[in-house]
């Protein structure tokens, strides 16, 4: 099989401040986000999300140019948003071990 | 879209046509689930399938749900297997099934001498059924006659991306055709209302449309838990209202005909919008404990084809209309290639397009519609759920194409 040097970041939308992983992206890798060359401090499986600009706790979070959630914490250029950093505008989400403490605000 | 595709199919006596002739057997309370099971185990054929409502307290849903789908275009004949003392109304089943033109047969295992006798009595009554349903005729069926649903399990970031706006292509080509499409789960269309409402084609429906997401979000808030699942975060979905966006483009670009509840089949060409969550205050716990309880429900609205995509990596298929599955994320398809009809992750690795995978999916469509087995169908993936639900009948403005016709 061919290598492909496709991009392991896609932005789905104009409007949009995250970027899309569609490639497995290690810890210690170079990927080019706006014109800027940053390393990226962990693994991102595909599918994750990557800060496209620096963000503020409190943004709203773009995807396919509709909000998706807000920040409930600053991220960097090109870090994870996940949901460490991030919650949802409507339900809190929940994973195998806890349910997610941030609450929207009724 | 070429208005001469067609298949063979087989005509029932309401008009509507199926492209399979299942035998179903069918459970009408827990007590009777393991006798069924061994008479489906014995018929030992891919389409005589086991399907059932455990409950033995009556419920208006389970019932219109059972009536529903033993009455489905793909399905040529059935069999009623009662304990004897649950509440399902046994009779007005058999006799509902019998007023739609096809063989059915009910047995009740206190009056049938017991397990094994019932199971003996059963698989008679399925040969005998089978050879009944082999009479019906088969004529040609058209693209525009297909009723498809869709449905995603186990979404992922990738979800969005590829197979959900493949499938959505896909439902564009077909509704272009008249068919009818449904997409659903409207407790995972949380975040999408504003712009959904803003696709039906008269303001009244947009306003139905805008209600029944905001029942499903009351519905879930009052469970404390949203349509969101562990796998969901570990492929990098982090809130509902991401899934929701990523679901939402299956519905493709189409005006939004109706909204529909379980049971209510779509009076013409068109996508509809299937309402999942019950009306009324939470009585029976979360609206669809698993993906099946879904696909169940679009197939009680006529769907006779199931468009399932996954992220993750699901394997089920269904009882009754065969599911194709679209997989959304190349790493899980090579993983699970086994279980997937297509790999839209490709379109992630500049294989193919969004416009080619969505081609590759009518072609699926219109394979399976012409008998060729679907992958979870031919693994004998036959997975069925039904549990206690409630609704209302919808409102006038659901509707609108029927005021029109």
């Amino acid at each position: 099989m061919t290598e492909k040097s496709l991009a392991p970041l896609i932005l789905l939308h104009p409007d949009d401040n995250i970027l899309v992983c569609v490639k497995q992206i290690r810890a210690g890798d170079e990927i080019s986000i706006e014109q800027e060359i940053i390393v990226s401090p962990i693994d991102i499986g595909v599918g994750h999300k990557v800060a496209r600009f620096a963000l503020a706790a409190g943004d709203k979070v773009y995807r396919y140019g509709a909000p998706i959630g807000s920040m409930v914490e600053a991220v960097a250029k090109g870090h994870h948003v996940h949901m460490h950093n991030m919650k949802s505008d409507y339900i809190p989400s929940h994973t195998r071990t806890r349910q997610i403490q941030y609450r929207s605000e009724e | 879209m070429n208005s001469a595709i067609n298949f063979s199919a087989w005509l029932r006596a309401d008009g509507r046509k199926g492209i399979r002739n299942v035998i179903v057997v069918a459970y009408l309370v827990e007590c009777a689930h393991h006798v069924s099971r061994m008479i489906v185990n014995r018929a030992d054929d891919i389409d005589v399938h086991l399907i059932g409502f455990p409950g033995c307290y009556p419920n208006q849903y389970a019932y219109e749900m059972m009536r529903a789908v033993c009455t489905h275009p793909n399905v040529g004949g059935a069999l009623l297997i009662s304990l004897g003392c649950e509440s399902m109304n046994r009779e007005k089943l058999l006799s509902d099934i019998r007023a739609s033109g096809r063989p059915a047969e009910l047995l009740v295992i206190q009056e049938a001498g017991g397990t094994r006798s019932t199971i003996k009595s059963g698989v008679e009554a399925v040969a005998r059924l089978q050879a009944q349903a082999a009479q019906v005729e088969r004529v040609p069926m058209y693209l525009h006659e297909l009723i498809v649903g869709t449905i995603c399990g186990g979404s992922d970031g990738t979800s969005g991306i590829t197979a959900n706006p493949a499938v959505g292509r896909c439902f564009d080509a077909l509704v272009a055709a008249d068919a009818i499409c449904i997409f659903e789960e409207t407790g995972e269309l949380i975040g999408c209302e504003t712009i959904m409402a803003d696709r039906a084609i008269t303001p009244e429906l947009g306003v139905e449309i805008e209600a029944c997401v905001a029942k499903a979000e009351h519905y879930y808030r009052v469970m404390g838990f949203g349509s969101f699942a562990p796998g969901n975060a570990d492929g990098g979905l982090t809130t509902l209202e991401e899934k929701s966006m990523g679901a939402y483009s299956k519905s493709g670009s189409s005006p939004i005909s109706g909204l529909i509840k379980p049971g209510d089949i779509p009076p013409a060409g068109g996508l509809y919008l299937l309402d999942v969550v019950p009306d009324g205050e939470p009585r029976f716990g979360f609206p669809n404990i698993s993906d099946n309880a879904e696909i169940i429900e679009l197939i009680a609205c006529g769907s006779q084809v199931i468009l399932f995509t996954t992220g993750r990596g699901s394997v089920v298929g269904s009882a009754i209309s065969p599911v194709i599955k679209i997989c959304a994320n190349p790493e899980t398809y090579r993983r699970l290639a086994e279980d997937m009809d297509v790999n839209a992750g490709c379109i992630l690795e500049g294989e193919a397009t969004l416009d080619e995978v969505g081609e590759e999916i009518l072609q699926n469509v219109i394979d399976v519609a012409s008998g060729k087995r679907s992958i979870s169908e031919e693994l004998g993936h036959q997975e069925f759920i039904l549990t206690y639900k409630a609704f209302e009948p919808i409102g006038p403005g659901c509707l609108p194409v029927r005021q029109i016709a």
